[in-house]
């Protein structure tokens, strides 16, 4: 009888994937536990096994094939025993090639619901480049690669340290090819020890070199919080001005795809709450690249926050070396007049979501993406409010404490009387991340909860 | 890589011993003084005296080259002024004023001169030992002759950080020495009753880092070890674990009645093994000098602390446009 051979996911985000190597032939005969595909997915390639012990019958997609989706027909195998039958997706078991040696996010293959990921994350429709003529279409994975390159061609006292930077070329492959091109003494492995190796990051900031400290995620983050807000953010004033700390501590933030609780945390409000620090939570490629490109050549300490789920999201990103975005500056993604929507990071994913379903009930909105929530650019908010009357926020975090009750009291404060509606803050719900598919999703923001705040702060 | 205790092998010049005792005797009469000025108001917060343990900041300054760095942790006015900063600076952060280190920012804590390369200053237990394993990887990095001392105490050497630190000193060879100042007494804790193994050197081991056991109280003694340190360190062997034996004979902070020892126990250190003493004993001992020659150093040492205090009360306070500079830079 007949198997079909399906493309697996491999990793908690994975959505497509490029077979780059067929390693059967039709006519082969495998075993239970043979690799007969090399699978290239948006963080690795691994190796595929066979699930089933048969004859391979015939190669469905050719190698070299892009963009394959996860539980796609990919091989069909002739096996043995005919009381099985044909499985329908997912398959029932995809075993993966040994695990990274040191990531939990990557070694769980966790089979995911697509809905959640394509509600997450539509592509941006309305990006537009930054007034600069030549532009490359340029996933957000790449362009962090480019402007980490750039600024150390640039810069001999810039370097990159964290775990798998290096040989592994990074767990989530934004260093990909760095350690090739500057070599050990700039790419530098350190073991799994956030606390110890943020520290040394810190020392050497103080001594004058310009350390990129990459967290393989911002959930691990957490252990290292002293040294980068004890150290870090404080000893400028501490110091009477004397001593700088230029650094960047960069990596993935917020919720990935059924990583659960302790892995699924934006700590955007966390981090802007801290005077000294500054923090940049990018959504565009364009922006990825010419904010981390200012963050290190910024002399402060800067929190930049990545989304693994943003990581393969594509837009026009200007090829000049020279391209940087500035600290501090909001982006006006969509002018509206009847309501003003801001957004930061992936919230900003929800947030086009959201304008289009408006669009098609006659509202109208302004869509500002804040991009460096410290210094946040209030001004631009405030402007569109007196305009628009109206302000919901949207952000993945928690509710209390939150990025969207800050720009809440600064609109009271300084737009009380051009409000015709309470601002709405949409956040993630206060619970932690559980795992179960349908709950996460509950947990989440969804383009749903901004269309209906929107509804209720135009009474429509 | 057996930790080692040697006895010391050197006979220090004159000139040698007359730079220890006015750098010990200064840290002494500086504290004396901040002690005072804490009393009477003037310096507010916390505020650790290092009075006792003199001779492990002068014994190590003694070795070290231009373009050394050194970091430590809040007992920190002993490594300032053992690195050449000056007192009337010092003392006035610690009044809060703006002729201070940090312009009155940083207080007792945190301090920090770049030019003198003193990197702080840090107010978290063990929070700098990371920090000054990275000052040692810039040196690395640029391909320097410099090592950085890195000073914690025995209540920091059961952080974890110390040893996610010793792992990377070692695994990149980094040209840190790691002092541990044991005072035997981590605040009220001694360390009998905080460390499984109170024999902080050997714990250098399971990283291979080659350390020793010093009488941090006889200043030759830190001074020779200091110079084994350094030259492994400058010569590319990767890092170095100082221990050095002290005694701190005030309370952890000026808020500490000390009720964890007895008197007599600080009187007994302080007759028999006080670091200042026996230099001055060693001193007197050359014919070259005279209790007379000796009365003049302390009298100019006086004068020097004392012009240091009138410094910093006479200092204004930090201009309030102080507030919101150098958040940001």
């Amino acid at each position: 009888m007949k198997f079909e051979v399906l493309m697996p996911s491999l990793s908690p985000t994975m959505e497509t994937g490029t077979l780059t190597k067929w390693l059967v032939a039709a006519g082969d005969s495998v075993s239970i536990g043979d690799l007969v595909a090399e699978i290239e997915t948006d963080k690795s390639t691994m190796e595929v096994d066979a699930q089933e012990d048969g004859t391979v019958l015939e190669l469905l997609v050719a190698e070299g094939s892009e963009n394959i989706p996860i539980n796609t027909p990919i091989a069909i195998l002739e096996i043995d025993g005919d009381e099985m039958s044909i499985p329908a997706s997912p398959p029932p078991e995809v075993v993966t090639e040994a695990p990274p040696k040191t990531s939990e996010v990557i070694t769980e293959a966790a089979p995911k619901t697509p809905e959640v990921i394509t509600e997450a994350a539509p592509p941006p429709k309305v990006e537009q480049p930054h007034g600069v003529s030549e532009t490359l279409r340029t996933d957000v994975r790449t362009a962090l690669r480019d402007a980490m390159a750039e600024e150390m061609r640039r810069d001999e006292m810039v370097f990159l340290m964290g775990e798998e930077v290096a040989e592994y070329q990074g767990a989530y492959k934004i260093s990909q090819g760095l350690l090739e091109e500057f070599g050990e003494r700039r790419v530098v492995d350190t073991p799994i020890t956030e606390h110890g190796f943020t520290g040394l990051g810190v020392g050497a900031a103080f001594a004058g070199l310009r350390p990129i400290v990459e967290f393989m995620t911002f959930n691990f983050a957490m252990q290292a919080m002293d040294q980068m807000i004890n150290s870090a953010a404080k000893t400028l004033y501490m110091s009477g001005g004397q001593m700088g700390c230029p650094i960047v501590f960069r990596g993935p933030n917020g919720a990935a795809a059924r990583v659960a609780a302790q892995h699924s945390q934006d700590y955007a409000a966390w981090y802007s709450h801290i005077p000294g620090l500054k923090v940049i939570q990018p959504f565009s490629a364009a922006d990825a690249k010419g904010l981390l490109k200012s963050a290190i050549r910024d002399d402060n300490p800067v929190i930049f926050l990545e989304n693994e789920i943003l990581y393969s999201h594509e837009s026009d990103v200007p090829i000049d070396e020279d391209f940087t975005v500035p600290i501090g500056k909001a982006r006006i993604w969509q002018q509206g007049n009847d309501v003003t929507l801001v957004s930061f990071g992936i919230g900003m994913s929800h947030t086009l979501r959201a304008a289009e379903m408006l669009r098609d009930i006659g509202i109208d909105a302004e869509i500002i993406d804040l991009r460096t929530l410290r210094p946040m650019d209030t001004a631009t908010v405030i402007e569109s409010v007196k305009k628009t009357n109206r302000c919901v926020t949207i952000e993945e975090g928690w509710p209390v404490c939150s990025i969207g009750n800050y720009v809440s009291s600064v609109i009271m404060q300084e737009a009380f009387d051009w409000l015709d509606a309470p601002v709405i803050n949409c956040t993630g719900k206060d619970v932690p991340m559980p795992y179960a598919a349908n709950l996460e999703k509950l947990a989440l923001i969804s383009p749903n909860d901004i269309v209906e705040a929107v509804r209720s702060v135009t009474y429509r | 890589m057996a930790a080692q205790r040697r006895r010391r092998t050197q006979k220090p010049t004159k000139d040698e011993l007359l730079g220890y005792y006015k750098s010990m005797l200064l840290i002494r009469r500086f504290e004396e003084k901040a002690g005072q000025l804490y009393g009477m108001g003037h310096i507010g917060g916390f505020c650790h005296l290092y009075i006792g343990q003199e001779a492990v900041v002068t014994g190590l300054e003694a070795v070290a080259i231009k373009g050394d760095k050194r970091i430590t942790a809040y007992r920190d006015h002993g490594h300032m002024l053992a690195c050449g900063m000056h007192p009337n600076g010092v003392m006035a952060e610690l009044t809060g004023r703006q002729g201070g280190y940090s312009c009155g920012k940083g207080g007792s804590m945190h301090m920090f001169s770049k030019e003198r390369h003193f990197y702080g200053g840090h107010g978290i237990v063990g929070a700098q030992v990371p920090i000054g394993a990275g000052l040692a990887f810039a040196d690395k990095y640029l391909q320097t002759d410099n090592i950085t001392f890195t000073y914690f105490g025995d209540g920091a050497a059961n952080q974890g950080q110390i040893y996610e630190t010793f792992n990377m000193a070692s695994l990149w060879k980094l040209p840190v020495i790691f002092v541990i100042e044991n005072n035997q007494y981590a605040m009220g804790t001694s360390t009998e009753r905080a460390s499984s193994t109170p024999e902080f050197h050997t714990r250098g081991a399971a990283f291979e880092i080659p350390s020793e056991m010093v009488d941090g109280m006889d200043v030759v003694a830190v001074k020779e070890a200091g110079e084994r340190a350094a030259k492994h360190c400058r010569g590319g062997g990767g890092p170095y674990i100082l221990e050095l034996l002290t005694y701190r004979y005030r309370g952890h902070s000026m808020s500490d009645p000390a009720k964890y020892r007895s008197r007599e126990e600080v009187q007994k250190v302080r007759g028999e093994q006080d670091p200042i003493d026996m230099v001055r004993v060693r001193l007197l001992a050359l014919k070259s000098v005279n209790e007379d020659d000796i009365k003049k150093i302390d009298k100019d040492i006086r004068a020097l602390v004392n012009s240091a205090a009138d410094f910093a009360k006479a200092s204004p306070e930090p201009d309030v446009k102080e507030l919101y500079t150098d958040v940001y830079r």
